[in-house]
């Protein structure tokens, strides 16, 4: 029983130390792709609230918090209320079977960097970035206005075509590790990481993560120019942060995926586990925002021809390629 | 095989411009930014740049505003009101003269409309008030000891009426007529 007791306080601190960081990074991330941006641009950046405007999330947190929440009248209220909670959540629960350190061990007790090892994590992440969709799509329609409406409706169908190749991309990844536990994964990965082996995974996966966080070049849910903010224009105050949270937490958690499923977790030479995910997770998330500003945005029918005609096949070749070649190897 | 080179043309290309693009994005990352932090450093605004207005005097000190309410007639968000008076000289004057800066847009059509000169634009921007009652400037608070951007310029020279000058005497002005010699 005390062994029970104990499990569970330590998986609640662990629960709430991951959550913590993972909104401080999610926040500190805007201000980062703020700053990383302007400086693309030639620009400053915020450097007003603090010290290089370090309180610059904190400030935007607050005047978020502070400001009303608008529900426009004719508006689906229940699944206008929840579509944001939605989009924020799943983000957010992706991260609970990402693992980011080696175990450690305390009083004879291991314990995982990890918040849960499911045996289907693979699976288990496909699904909620599945569902993340939903908030995107609701919201957009829920608001019963024409801009969310196309931006939910682009959300939509957006993300069931990159979902797939995302999907498939990560086959070869499971044939290669033989298992769906992303714990294992990372394991199989001790002596190289599957970018090695699998450079096309790679990039398919990163571009339909690219396209699954909603950012530019595959920003059109939101699309600033053309839809006033896509599937958020009617939202304000804390629910349009919760959409913005969940965008940049995805965008955490896209790019710890990409860190554990190609670029070996946590593993690396020298320094701690910790800090080689980390570098890793930041790495891939300043690609990321060095894609937003060098890429314009696509049209709609380029983003469906590349991710239907160019991305999906490519991802079924290299499945059907992998599987040969390690057939012919015997492994 | 001719489909499967044009493939591979149009890739290379593709990826070729690919890594220019960001290339060059990332060489931006290393310069200096170019922007002006305003409250820390001001730029000198050009002397002709549109911001708060001034009524201007003539090189003798006299008031050059001549009520002809022209300005306030232009003016496209009627932001200027005026009453125009008669000295016991002549000379028309503007007992009070009353600008709103809070409707105020800026334009300078009030500049461009003036005949004497006396209502003028300057690069003096920072106005902002904390209560708009505070923005409604009258004629001491528009009033300047200087001519603004022309200081010879003394609309009674050239024109109005004979208080200074006899008839003809105004520059570029010809002499009367002789009514009686230009008899046929």
């Amino acid at each position: 029983m005390t062994a029970w007791i104990m499990g569970f306080i330590l998986l609640v601190i662990k629960l709430s130390v991951v959550l913590v960081v993972l909104l401080l990074v999610a926040a500190y991330l805007v201000f980062a792709e703020r700053k990383l941006l302007a400086r693309l641009q030639i620009r400053l950046g915020p450097n007003r609230a603090g010290p290089f405007g370090l309180m610059q999330p904190m400030a935007d947190a607050v005047k978020l918090l502070a400001k009303e929440d608008v529900v426009p009248e004719k508006v689906d209220r229940l699944i206008f209320l929840l579509a944001p909670v939605v989009v924020a959540a799943t983000a957010i629960l992706i991260f609970a079977v990402v693992p980011f350190g080696q175990g450690w061990t305390i009083g004879g007790r291991e314990i995982p960097m990890v918040v849960t090892d499911l045996n289907v994590g693979l699976l288990y992440v496909l699904a909620l970035s599945s569902i993340g969709v939903y908030g995107v799509a609701l919201g957009g329609w829920a608001s019963n206005s024409k801009y969310a409406l196309v931006g939910g409706i682009r959300g939509a169908a957006q993300m069931i075509s990159y979902e797939l190749s995302l999907g498939l991309s990560l086959v070869p990844v499971v044939m290669l590790a033989g298992s769906f536990s992303l714990v294992d994964i990372v394991a199989a990965q001790s002596r190289y990481p599957f970018l090695l082996l699998q450079p096309l995974a790679f990039i398919i996966f990163f571009m339909s993560s690219v396209a699954e966080t909603k950012r530019i070049p595959f920003d059109l849910p939101e699309a600033e120019n053309e839809l006033v903010a896509g599937y958020h224009t009617e939202y304000s105050g804390m629910r349009f942060g919760l959409f913005f949270l969940g965008e940049y937490i995805t965008m955490v958690v896209l790019g710890s995926l990409v860190a554990v499923f190609f670029l070996g977790g946590w593993r690396g030479p020298l320094l701690p586990p910790l800090l080689w995910f980390s570098l890793k997770v930041l790495a891939v998330v300043f690609v990321m925002i060095w894609l937003r500003g060098t890429l314009p945005r696509l049209r709609y029918d380029q983003l469906m021809h590349l991710g239907w005609k160019v991305l999906v096949p490519l991802a079924l070749l290299n499945i059907v390629i992998t599987g040969g070649v390690m057939l012919l190897m015997g492994m | 095989m001719k489909m499967t080179r044009n493939i591979a043309v149009v890739t290379w290309d593709a990826l070729v411009g690919l890594a220019k693009g960001f290339f060059i994005t990332f060489i931006h990352l290393f310069r200096r930014p170019i922007t002006e932090e305003y409250p820390e450093y001001k730029r000198t605004l050009p002397e002709r740049s549109r911001a708060r207005i001034i009524l201007t005097r003539d090189p003798n000190g006299e008031e050059r505003c001549v009520a002809c309410y022209l300005c306030s007639a232009v003016c496209p968000v009627s932001c200027i009101s005026m009453q125009s008076a008669e000295r016991e000289d002549g000379r028309r004057w503007a007992p009070w003269f009353r600008i709103n800066f809070a409707r105020c847009i800026y334009c300078g059509l009030c500049e461009e409309a003036c005949p004497t000169l006396a209502i003028q634009l300057t690069p003096d921007f920072e106005t902002c008030q904390y209560k708009i009652l505070t923005l409604v400037a009258e004629k001491e608070d528009l009033l300047v000891d200087h001519g603004g951007k022309n200081h010879d310029y003394n609309f009674y020279r050239y024109a109005g009426v004979t208080a200074y000058q006899d008839k003809g005497e105004h520059i570029k002005e010809a002499p009367p007529v002789n009514l009686k010699s230009n008899l046929p």
